[in-house]
């Protein structure tokens, strides 16, 4: 550290500290819920997953086709308009296997988490999980199509997708 | 641009601790009265305070600012509080800057302040929200995921193996031993990386920083007060931010070119043409092993894929021919989010006077860079300083 700097401060604790009783501490467990509207855009992406399909928007000044939707493209700053429909198939952009939950405790099964390059779309995709695959076996640039829920189970959301499959 | 000459003219730092008996406010008072005590300066001579810190989540209380005023010295001054995620604290620090460069205020006491520790049973829970509530979050996402896979493409496009980053957790690590504030400091090798309970592959045990409490503060000035404070000035020879596209699926994660802009508005103003030579000492945001590489290349301290090299070479070490977070960084010292990026600021400016004890790398470096990364992996802060 600085040369001419002798103690610097803080006091940490150990686990002793705590389990002797050494630290007081006050605990507060919030309830806090919050209903978050879809929106214009993905409005109308979460209507067509329900409807089985997956649905981008193409920007008319940079050409560039991405998903999710969104009314604004953030390079040309133009309103985006031009509704395109995609394919459920895509390229495994970067995957992960994790073992641990948010709370970093370990999970009982790894999942694996992935970005998937939506075939129709300009190199863009968005987070999804894949299943019906050894975690040994997914490689970057590996062939997927989503496997939908069943028509009559869907609501509208992310997760009418149970997950991508290897194609 | 009728910009003033700013300096850093004091540092000072907590300890980077698990657990703190300390309040936030209570650590933010200790680092900013370090800062002032040690270029001998009061309350009295501060204009101005920029204060940093991180998710009010963590903490669990609204308006984190207005919480840490007191021990940040803010009250009866202009006072504002910055917030670009784990980019914060070298944000934090180029706030101060701007404060003073225009004139505005001839001082600026720049406080960065996290306790991660408040949040149960783990502050990862703070950072589940950073997901789009409606496409992402219904996954169940955990955060080390974006990591994971930043660092998969990384390590894929350019053909790495985990051991060619591992080398950079055993650096720091090591490094952090002579760091008096350090939480993580130890002596590893590659195979006990490799070996380390993996969280979600790539990312394993020791890839990753351990979260923290603890604060960091520094003190600004004009150049005509500078001179009058110390014989030691360090310049702020350039500053840099930049913002990428948060839709973080639509972008390719192999490279931060967010990093590269904020790098190259930086090496602008300092004049810097070719930083590989003319940046003598880095201290780039590693939260994990790979970041330290990542950002290596997105600072132009080498070129794409290289930067795994020259860890392995030995390039980065303390000796090295361009030493990279000589203070242990992140990995070794510690992550209290914010407070981490200005830890590596002062560790810069530790260096370039010549009192950075044992960690001191040889050579007399001149000049030298820190820089952050936050938000949705799309915030890059760069600030350049000189002697």
């Amino acid at each position: 550290m600085s040369v001419n700097i002798k103690d610097f401060p803080g006091t940490p604790l150990s686990q002793d500290d705590l389990s002797a009783g050494k630290v007081l501490t006050t605990y507060w467990r919030p309830k806090l819920e919050y209903g978050w509207d879809a929106g214009v855009a993905i409005s109308r992406y979460l209507e067509e997953l329900k409807n089985g399909r997956i649905i981008g928007v193409r920007c008319s000044q940079c050409r560039r086709v991405v998903v999710p939707p969104r009314v604004v493209c953030e390079w040309c700053w133009e309103p985006i308009d031009e509704w395109v429909y995609l394919e459920d198939t895509g390229t495994v952009n970067t995957f992960s296997v994790c073992y641990i939950r948010w709370d970093a405790s370990r999970a009982k099964e790894p999942q694996i988490p992935a970005v998937i390059e939506i075939d129709g779309a300009s190199k863009a995709g968005f987070l999804h999980l894949l299943d019906e695959v050894d975690p040994d076996d997914v490689k970057i640039g590996m062939r997927v199509q989503a496997v939908w829920k069943p028509a009559a189970e869907r609501v509208g959301s992310i997760t009418d997708i149970r997950y991508f499959k290897p194609i | 641009m009728g910009m003033r000459k700013v300096a850093v003219v004091g540092a000072g730092m907590t300890k980077f601790m698990r657990r703190a008996q300390e309040t936030g406010r209570e650590l933010a008072f200790q680092a900013a009265k370090m800062a002032l005590d040690s270029c001998e300066m009061t309350l009295d001579d501060i204009d101005a305070v920029a204060l940093g810190s991180a998710p009010d989540a963590f903490d669990g209380l609204h308006m984190k600012g207005e919480y840490l005023s007191d021990g940040a010295g803010a009250w009866n001054k202009p006072y504002m509080r910055s917030y670009v995620g784990g980019g914060t604290g070298v944000f934090a620090a180029i706030q101060g800057w701007y404060h003073v460069a225009s004139g505005l205020f001839d001082t600026c006491l720049v406080v960065c302040e996290e306790k991660m520790s408040s949040c149960k049973p783990h502050p990862q829970g703070a950072f589940l929200t950073i997901f789009d509530h409606t496409t992402e979050r219904p996954l169940k996402p955990n955060l080390v995921w974006i990591f994971a896979l930043e660092m998969n493409r990384y390590m894929t496009v350019h053909g790495l193996e985990k051991k060619d980053i591992a080398r950079v957790a055993v650096k720091n690590k090591k490094n952090a031993l002579d760091h008096p504030c350090a939480q993580l400091g130890a002596d590893i090798t590659v195979e006990d990386v490799l070996n380390s309970e993996v969280l979600a592959w790539p990312v394993q045990r020791l890839d990753i920083s351990p979260t923290s409490d603890g604060a960091a503060a520094m003190v600004l000035a004009a150049e005509h007060v500078a001179k009058r404070i110390t014989d030691k000035p360090v310049w702020i020879k350039g500053v840099g931010w930049s913002l990428d596209s948060a839709y973080w699926t639509n972008r390719d994660l192999y490279y931060p070119k967010y990093v590269e802009s904020a790098a190259r508005m930086a090496y602008d103003m300092a004049g810097i043409k070719e930083p590989r030579k003319e940046i003598h000492i880095a201290e780039p945001y590693d939260p994990f092993d790979y970041k330290e590489l990542h950002h290596m290349e997105g600072l132009l301290l080498c070129k794409k894929g290289e930067a795994p090299r020259l860890t392995a070479d030995g390039v980065t070490a303390r000796d090295g021919d361009l030493p990279v977070c000589p203070s242990g960084g992140l990995l070794g010292v510690g992550n209290p989010i914010a407070a981490s990026g200005v830890m590596k600021l002062n560790e810069i400016f530790w260096q370039l006077r010549g009192e950075a004890g044992k960690r001191q790398v040889p050579g007399q470096p001149r000049t030298g860079l820190a820089q952050s990364w936050g938000d949705l992996m799309q915030v890059g802060c760069v600030v350049v300083l000189g002697i």
